[in-house]
């Protein structure tokens, strides 16, 4: 039994978990301005504007940053040494994620990733990255 | 240039708390006992202070200056606990600059309080469902506040070809600092060899690129220009300030190598009518070796990518042209959660002749804070004449 922390849908956050329970990986995207919007809010941060639809977007994406993590706190020691970094979805939005490898210290700052949703105890399934 | 709400008042109090592992005290003791050593080392009475900026960094302290005032015996006609995490005390400075100046007040006690270390308080964000980072960064085990630096560092490393032997080189000379701190906890040297050899946590983040975690307190008074020159020592004065955030979590800082220092730094300058080669101390938060670093190039130390060889060499070590963090820093002095009170303190310190060992020659000291990933930034200046 898992004890690491699992997302808690709430109004603003549903139609994002329940895509990911279709293995769909899907943002917010903003009507007035164009600009697509992650993480999910209820006026977009450009322009306020409220009219924010949820569409579906590709998965893939570019490693921005990245660490390999080697001390972490007891859920995650079983997982040790694992990559955590931070993406670019190719439709513009950054996103925080694990990327699911064997060898973490050869991934790099330019990887290209795609998504791969999997289950981490009791919550939904997280949007993962794998290099592709 | 023409006067300013700065110019209305000075720094006459300065002092730590008990510092180091306190397992015997609370929180609100730390703030109590630095506030009676601030005010003490004014020579300005309690019934003075009309003003309370208090902050602490437990889960348990709401309306921490309500708390603070109320176990001191405070009434006061202005109030503020503005969380920018580590530098809300360089804020506090400017915010009580301008609540004197504009007649709110007369005297402001500025205090912290922590027992992160032996409390076992919760630090480095909130635990709500419906925080962004509840659902969206806690699951993937990212260790806070270590990992969200080491996200920054590797963006930085890969843009400048910065090396981990320049990073150590911080730490390297905060503990040579430390060595001359007969406060500081450890005074055993450092090498960048060790640093290196230290335990990783979160590449490229290394155990001693971390800063130490302790308890501790601090305070500080800052009173009306006229009462200023009447208090026990001589007044320390502001002549620059600034403050800023630029995102809350790692994932959303516009910039992973631009600290919130490039947007405070310029304006803390062009308000004191200074540059930085004009500052003979730099206090400059050191959370991780990587903050000190990215923070010295965005205040204009030096240019971007070139705060590796700015570092190396000894130049920011005893001995070096360039005098930063002497007393040791949140490296190797203390570091309870928000580290900022303890910048302003040796910079008061160092500007009145008071270091002793550690001495150097200061008329004008840059003290900057940082907060959060990264995510606030208050830059001041400050200096040994009032601003002309
Ligand atoms: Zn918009």
């Amino acid at each position: 039994m898992s004890n690491k922390p699992v997302p808690v849908p709430d109004s603003e956050t549903t139609p994002f978990w329940e895509a990911a329970a279709q293995g769909v990986l899907k943002v917010q995207r903003c009507t007035g301005c164009g600009e697509h919007v992650f993480y999910p809010r209820v006026v977009c941060p450009s322009c306020l504007s409220d009219d924010l639809q949820w569409v579906s977007v590709s998965g893939r994406a570019t490693v921005h940053a990245v660490t390999v993590v080697h001390r972490a706190a007891a859920p995650f020691k079983e997982d040790l040494p694992y990559a955590v970094a931070l993406v670019d979805l190719a439709e513009g939005p950054r996103m925080m994620t694990q990327i699911l490898t064997d060898a973490p210290e050869k991934l790099a700052i330019g990887d290209a990733v795609e998504v791969e949703f999997r289950r981490q105890g009791e919550g939904p399934p997280l949007p993962f990255f794998r290099p592709v | 240039m023409g006067r300013n709400f700065r110019d209305a008042v000075a720094i006459t109090g300065a002092a730590e708390s008990e510092v180091g592992i306190l397992p015997h005290r609370t929180e609100m003791q730390l703030h109590a006992q630095a506030a009676k050593r601030a005010l003490e080392d004014a020579g300005i009475p309690l019934s003075e202070v009309d003003g309370v900026l208090s902050i602490g960094s437990s889960h348990g302290t709401r309306m921490p200056s309500v708390q603070v005032a109320e176990y001191l015996g405070i009434c006061p006609s202005y109030s503020d606990s503005t969380s920018l995490g580590g530098c809300s005390f360089e804020a506090y400075v400017q915010h009580a600059a301008l609540a004197i100046d504009a007649g709110l007040c007369n005297t402001c006690l500025i205090t912290y309080g922590s027992t992160q270390r032996s409390g076992g308080a919760g630090f480095g964000g909130g635990t709500d469902p419906w925080l962004p980072f509840s659902q969206f960064e806690a699951p993937w085990g990212l260790p806070m506040m270590t990992g969200a630096y080491a996200l920054a560092a590797s963006r930085y490393m890969h843009l400048y070809g910065t090396t981990r032997e320049q990073l150590a080189e911080i730490a390297v000379a905060a503990r040579a600092w430390a060595r001359l701190n007969p406060d500081a906890p450890r005074h055993e040297p450092l090498t960048v060899e060790d640093v290196l050899a230290a335990p990783m946590i979160a590449t490229p983040l290394g155990k001693l690129d971390c800063c130490l975690v302790t308890d501790g307190g601090g305070a500080v008074v800052v009173t009306r220009a006229d009462r200023a020159r009447d208090a026990r020592k001589a007044p320390v004065w502001l002549w620059g300030s600034a403050e800023t955030h630029t995102h809350s979590s790692i994932a959303n800082m516009p910039d992973l190598t631009v600290t919130p220092a490039a947007r405070t730094g310029p304006a803390a300058f062009a308000s004191a009518g200074l540059r930085p080669q004009d500052m003979d101390l730099a206090m400059i938060y050191d959370s991780f070796t990587i903050t000190a670093l990215m923070t010295l190039e965005d205040l204009g130390f030096c240019g971007k990518g070139e705060g590796g060889d700015f570092v190396s060499h000894g130049r920011i070590a005893p001995d070096g042209e360039f005098p930063m963090n002497t007393q040791g820093g949140g490296l190797s002095y203390t570091h309870p959660g928000m580290y900022g009170i303890f910048l302003l303190v040796e910079a008061v310190r160092q500007i009145r002749g008071e270091a002793g060992e550690r001495q150097v020659p200061v008329n004008l000291a840059l003290v900057h804070g940082t907060g959060g990933a990264l995510s606030a930034g208050s830059t001041l200046i400050l200096g040994k004449e009032p601003r002309r």
